[in-house]
Formats: C-alpha cells, structure tokens, sequence
C-alpha cells in the first residue's frame, strides 16, 4: 500500500516526462510528414540530377563507356570553350554592375520625390522584371532588327551613322548586356528602394547639421547602412546572369559565330542539336563553381542578418 | 565689445537663414532633377513593351514601307484576330494555363506544409535542410535541363510512360524552380508569427494541421498570395525547359511556341511575333497590375527573410 503510494506520488513526475518526450517524437514524426514532399521534390529533381549531371560529364557521346575527364579535356582545346568562358564572366560581370548602378541610381531618384506618388513611379520601373524575358526580348529583336531597326531611325534624323546591332560581334554583346541590364535592373531598384526605407531619417538630418552634402550622405550613410542589400542582392543576380538563357538564346542564338555564347546557349546548343549530351552537361558543370562561391557568400549574409535582428 | 558680439550674432543668424533658404532651393532643385531622370528611365524601362504595342497595332504592309516606326498610322487589329483566331496559338495558350494552374497548385501544397514544418516542428536535421532548401534555389535550370532530359529518357526505357514531348512534363520541371523559393519565402514568413498562438491551440487540443489551417494559413495570407504570383511567374515565363523538352507544336506552351512558331526561317511576321508577345505578357502583367503590394513584399522578402 505504501509502495502503491510512494509509486503514485512517483508517477505523475515520470508519466509527465515520457509524455513530454513522446509528444516531441510526435512532433517530429509529423515534422518530418510534412516535409516529405519537399524533399522528395529536391532530392529526386535537384539533388540527384545535379549529381548524374557529373557523372554524364564523364560518358563519351554515345554514353556508353566511362572517358574520365575526356570531355573537359576536348573542351580546353577548343577556342570556341574559352571564347564561352570570357563572355560568360563579361557578361555576367558587366551586367551585374550596371543593374546595381541602374538599381541604386533610380531607387535613389524614387525615394527623393514625394511619398504620394512613388507608387505610380515604381510600378511604372518594375514593369521590365514582369514581363517573361523571352517576350519582351523579341521586343528588343525587333528594336534591333538590321533591316528596319527603330532605333537606327532614330539615328538616322540625328544624322548619326546606323549600327549593325546584332551583326557585328562587339555591337550583339552591348545589345545581349543592355537587354539583361534592362531586364534586371528593376530588381535591383526595388530591394534597394526597400533598404533606403530602412535608413532612418534621424542619420541624414544629423549629417545635414554637420553640413553634408548629398554625395557624402549617400556614401557616409546609405551604403553602408544597404551594404548587406547590396551584397546579398549582386550576389543573387550575379548566379542568375551567369546562368542566363533566354535573352542569348532569343536575341544572337549565340553569334555572330559564336561570340556571345554563354554557359547555358552554349550546352543546349551542344546537347539538344549537337546530340552530345555527355559534352554539354560538362560545359553546363563550369557554372557550379561560381554558383558555389556566390552561395556561400551568400549563406554568411544572411546567417549575419539572422544574428542582428 | 558688446556691439562687435550683436554684429557676429546677426551675421550668424543671416548666414543661418540664407543656408535655409538654400536648403529648400536645393531640396527643390533636386525633386525637378529626380522627376526629370525618372522620366529619363521610365521612357528606358517601358519603350520595348510601347514598340511591342504598336506594331501589334500595324498591318504588315505598314511595318515593311519606310515610314515612322514609333507611329501607327492606320491602326487594325488583324494581328490580334489572327492570333485569337488561330487554333494553334489557343492551344499554347490553353497548355500553358493549365501547366502553371497544376505547377502552382502542387507548390503551393508541398512549401507551405514544408515550411510550417520547418519554421515550427522541427526534427532531426531540420536546420540543414532549411539551408539546403536555399542552396537548391540557387541551382538553375540551365545546369538541370541536361541531366534530367536523360533522367525521364531513362523513366521512358524502363516504363515505357513516354514523358518527352508531352506538354505535361513540365508539371514535373517547373517544381524545381518554384518549390525551393516559395518554401523558403513561406519559412519567412511563418517564422514571424508568434509563437504563443499555436501553443495556446496546441493546449486547448488542436492538432498540428489544424494549427496550420485555421491559424498559420490565415494569419500569412499575405505571403501566401506572394508566393503564388511568384510560382505563376516563373511557370508562365519559363523558356528552357519547353523549349528542350517539347517539339511538337501541339505541345508546346506559350513563351516556346511563340518563338518557334511565328518565326519561320528568314520570314519574321513581325506584326504577329509582337502581338503574340503582348498576349503572352499579359497574364503577369495583369497579376502584377491587380496585386503589385503582393509581388513586392515577395520579391524583396526573398532575400531579406533570413
């Protein structure tokens, strides 16, 4: 009776610990139901294709037999592979820092006129970044057009000589650039309008006392305080413009001969109508290593700002 | 002594005035410049979407004579007829509406129940996947289209389902895009609902999913409604994938068909090609014109939700 008792007396404090554990099993069990699908989805459509895409790279073209790193091998001998490398870093380097200027610039421009109307301006700038890239790139094809080119109409009542836009290989990958920096830049505009929002106004008051001018409260006070914006922001773009698809695709199909080819035209071109499958997933593989870095860098930007807020 | 103090003071107080004047001078002077470089980009930003309008708006012996571009001077709407009119285009139209109904439906489902998962129950390795759902955001499509294209090659030897060239396969793809975004959005999202609301369902007796329904959905609308403009965005605008895995004209959706249809060869139908872009840019537009609160708060809380 008394062990009855004294095992009573004990039971509530035992049952409620087993509870307590049994409820976070649960809890997890459930958790881990929830997520399934999700990693279903990443494992079975991300994970795993970007591992076979490795493998691939090791196949000879019929994808028969294992040729170890004869596929990169071909690709380093090859000038059209390191003619696809430059332009893929130039163009993705060039376009990322004029959609940051283009971004800052006019986020700036926003953010100075009256509260009232900013609505109206920045949905007027984000209209680029909505619509889907390959329509609004057969826009720029037909501004570009060497027959009935819109712009050199302009050019000619200026009296200013006409341009072979996409026809001279200098000239398609200013055009290939611009196209991207207009797609792009509206991004940038409305997360750096967003961190301008953030910088209280308490900063640039006290820096106007102390006499600053415009110039120095943007450098003294704006970029620092958007710095991790900025970086978080170039960083995301930079992947997204290194690996770039549509505008190439649509606007040059990668000439004039093979001149503004990037990463992504340049393996369909080789997988889908060159047949070789093995040899465009090799080429496809030389975007991860900058996807890597820029996903790191990335990943420590935004663990920072977890630990701030 | 006294008079040489009053004279600094009223100096001061003079010079004080005229930077105050200045200021607002220059206050002003740099909303008229702000207005003017404004105008400067907006003209930058909208040209290519006015040109697509108003070719759309030309016959094609207009668009060939030698006259003002950037002019319509006798409007039709030929093109617009034509297009609509046209069996093949209503089919695009058709595949790609269905396409991104499915591709946002089934993301929908899959990122909110992982992201209430992950930003609240919680289990073993649950952080690294909450990372690992970011890192595969950053995959792109064009480093996945080859692999895969293999991978459902390889479905079609060993079950003989052919799923290349079959408009619905890009229910399959699209997810790769659209899951690992939305769901890290909707852990943002999730994660900034107090805590305190769903212990106290939790002890008055509610389960986990009905905590989900009845007070994680309501209660994140907002961000629900972002990231289902976002999945229908990437899934409408989506071009690499149709354009590797569909050939067949009756299985192509719009982005690609437009593309691959309306230019034959050498012979641009210029007046169509940008008819047909405009209408395939108009659903977003569209979504964006109606719920362009909605389309920000997820851009931006994409990168800044951590």
């Amino acid at each position: 009776m008394a062990d009855a008792v004294v095992s009573d007396v004990k039971t509530p404090a035992v049952g409620r610990r087993v509870g307590r554990r049994s409820v976070s099993r649960h809890r997890s069990i459930v958790g881990f139901l929830f997520a399934l699908p999700l990693i279903a989805v990443i494992a079975g459509l991300v994970v795993y294709p970007a591992g076979y895409a490795i493998h691939l790279a090791t196949l000879n073209k019929s994808m028969q037999h294992f040729v170890g790193f004869d596929n990169f091998r071909f690709l380093f001998k090859r000038n059209t592979f390191w003619m696809v490398v430059e332009q893929s870093c130039l163009f993705a380097v060039t376009a990322v820092i004029f959609k940051a200027v283009v971004g800052f610039v006019v986020a700036h421009f926003v953010h100075n006129i009256p509260q009232k109307g900013q609505r109206k301006w920045r949905g007027m700038l984000l209209v680029p970044w909505v619509i889907p890239p390959a329509m609004s790139t057969l826009a720029w094809l037909w501004l570009f057009d060497p027959s009935y080119s819109a712009f050199n109409w302009v050019f000619a009542h200026l009296g200013i000589p006409q341009v072979a836009w996409l026809g001279n290989a200098y000239w398609a990958r200013f055009c290939v650039i611009l196209v991207n920096v207009w797609v792009g830049s509206p991004f940038f505009m409305i997360m750096y309008l967003a961190a301008l929002k953030s910088v209280p106004e308490q900063l640039h008051e006290a820096a106007a006392i102390d006499g600053a001018n415009w110039l120095q409260k943007i450098w003294y006070i704006n970029l620092p305080m958007m710095r991790n914006i900025i970086q978080i922001t170039a960083l995301f773009s930079l992947i997204v413009t290194f690996a770039n698809f549509d505008i190439v695709k649509i606007l040059t199909n990668g000439g004039p001969v093979d001149q503004t080819h990037v990463f992504g035209t340049w393996a369909f071109t080789l997988a889908i109508w060159g047949n070789d499958i093995p040899l465009g997933a090799s080429v496809s593989l030389f975007m991860a290593p900058i996807l890597a870095v820029a996903a790191f860098f990335i990943l420590r930007n935004v663990r920072k700002r977890g630990n701030e807020a | 002594m006294a008079t040489v103090t009053t004279a600094a003071e009223i100096g001061g107080s003079a010079r004080r005035a005229l930077r105050y004047g200045s200021i607002s001078r220059g206050r002003r002077r740099a909303l008229y410049w702000s207005y003017f470089f404004l105008v400067l980009f907006v003209v930058f930003f909208l040209t290519p979407p006015l040109y697509m309008l108003v070719t759309s708006l030309k016959s094609s012996a207009e668009i060939g004579a030698v006259t003002n571009p950037w002019w319509v001077y006798h409007p039709t709407l030929d093109n617009y007829a034509a297009l609509l009119g046209d069996r093949q285009f209503l089919t695009f139209f058709k595949n790609s509406a269905v396409v991104s109904v499915c591709v946002v439906s089934v993301t929908m489902v899959i990122a909110v129940l992982a992201a209430f998962s992950l930003a609240r129950m919680g289990f073993w390795g649950s952080a690294t996947l909450a990372t690992g759902v970011f890192l595969t955001y950053l995959i792109p499509d064009t480093l996945l289209f080859i692999p895969l294209f293999k991978i459902f090659a390889w479905v079609h030897d060993v079950t003989g389902i052919e799923f290349i060239n079959h408009w619905w396969i890009l229910i399959f793809l699209y997810p790769t895009l659209t899951v690992p975004f939305c769901t890290w959005i909707m852990i943002g999202y999730f994660a900034s609902i107090p805590k305190e609301l769903d212990e106290a369902a939790l002890i008055d007796g509610a389960s986990y999913f009905q905590v989900l329904t009845r007070i994680f959905i309501p209660v994140a609308l907002p961000g629900i409604i972002a990231a289902t403009i976002f999945a229908f965005t990437v899934s409408w605008a989506n071009f690499l994938y149709p354009l590797a895995f569909t050939t067949s004209a009756d299985q192509l959706v719009l982005p690609a068909g437009i593309v691959t249809t309306l230019i034959k060869g050498d012979v641009f139908n210029w007046g169509q090609i940008m008819t047909g872009a405009l209408l395939g840019a108009a659903p977003p537009l569209i979504i964006y014109a109606f719920l362009m609160d909605y389309y920000i708060s997820g851009l931006t809380a994409g990168a800044t939700k951590g």
